[in-house]
């Protein structure tokens, strides 16, 4: 064992996961929607803004943030222009 | 002036709500204020034992709800504190017998000749809960250190603030320092910011809990147990006094060098 790992705290301890897995239920529980409805949300999402945004569909991420007892949805929807087109194969 | 109303809550059972309720009661009688607690877990009584009340027990809330004692008939005397009194529930009936109104008018009631009045609430969000939590001026959420205790803790919080009631403060029960600090329980930090509540107190496990159920004596009585200690503290808080928390998790630079506990 290293010097230095006597004090670093164990990467994914049982106490790492409680606290990520809490966190998740948790935003999930305040706002009502279950991880799969978010999936569903998120394909709806791609699909109404692709009727009018040439997007990234792999790159979107749409999540749940959360500031004390407040909930947002955020999403990051990536958009091609022609910028980030250039030099990428034609799809 | 009535008394403060104080609900004690959680939503999971067996997370120590009566323990709570018989501790802080018992720690708030030692300051020399006078206390009613009242037993709201109607069917599933525990105060009176927790307590050591149980053979004293003559009438119950719900006998008083229906005209068949007066109020003071219904309060048993602690044995202990002359100034402390358990509102039993009743045991052989269930939470429909009492409603959201009879509960308000119970506790106000209760108010009027005591300086606390604390409300072990029943289990669950449904309507025991929501009778026990309606007349409060402060509600207690009591949680372990456990994913399925806080999520259950956030979704009463969640209630009480969807519904305008009152205020709440969180008390982190069963907290094992040991665990925590080998990375294997939530430390109260986490617990706290995740439920985003004001804490009023962290009670260490500990095995006195089991015998002071036992013999009716809650650990508040015992000055060497370290619950008890908290509990004590815990009731200074809610009197307005700013108690320093115990320390029972912070490691020194030295005990992490040395591994010490």
């Amino acid at each position: 064992m290293r010097l230095l790992d006597m004090f670093r705290r164990k990467p994914n301890s049982s106490q790492d996961v409680a606290a990520q897995r809490l966190r998740l239920v948790l935003t999930h529980d305040r706002a009502n929607l279950s991880p799969g409805m978010l999936e569903i949300l998120k394909d709806e999402i791609i699909a109404v803004i692709s009727k009018h945004l040439d997007i990234d569909r792999e790159k979107v991420v749409v999540n749940f943030t959360e500031d004390t007892r407040e909930t947002r949805l955020m999403a990051d929807i990536p958009i091609h222009t022609p910028r980030t087109r250039r030099g990428e194969p034609q799809s | 002036m009535a008394g403060k109303i104080i609900t004690i809550s959680s939503g999971k059972g067996g997370v120590g709500k009566t323990t709570t309720t018989a501790n802080l009661s018992i720690s708030l009688a030692m300051l020399g204020y006078r206390v009613t607690c009242i037993d709201a877990d109607i069917g599933l009584r525990n105060l009176d034992v927790m307590m050591g009340l149980e053979n004293r027990i003559v009438y119950d809330i719900v006998n008083y709800i229906d005209g068949r004692c007066r109020f003071r008939q219904a309060l048993v005397r602690d044995k202990r504190f002359p100034e402390l009194f358990l509102l039993p529930a009743a045991q052989t009936r269930d939470k429909n017998a009492i409603s959201i109104e009879d509960m308000s008018r119970v506790a106000h009631e209760a108010a009027e000749s005591a300086d606390f009045v604390l409300i072990d609430s029943p289990a669950g969000i449904e309507h025991g809960f929501r009778y026990a939590a309606t007349p409060a001026d402060l509600v207690l959420i009591v949680t372990n250190p456990e994913v399925t205790a806080v999520r259950d803790a956030d979704r009463v919080i969640g209630l009480l603030e969807a519904e305008g009631w009152a205020p709440s403060q969180l008390i982190i029960n069963r907290f094992k320092a040991d665990l925590v600090r080998r990375n294997e329980m939530l430390d109260s930090d986490t617990v706290t910011d995740l439920l985003a509540i004001d804490l009023v107190g962290i009670v260490p496990e500990d095995t006195k809990i089991l015998s002071s159920s036992n013999h009716g004596q809650p650990v508040a009585l015992d000055e060497r147990s370290p619950a008890g200690k908290a509990f004590r503290n815990i009731g200074r808080r809610l009197t307005g006094e700013a108690v320093p928390f115990e320390a029972l998790q912070k490691q020194t630079f030295f005990q992490k060098l040395f591994g010490s506990r």
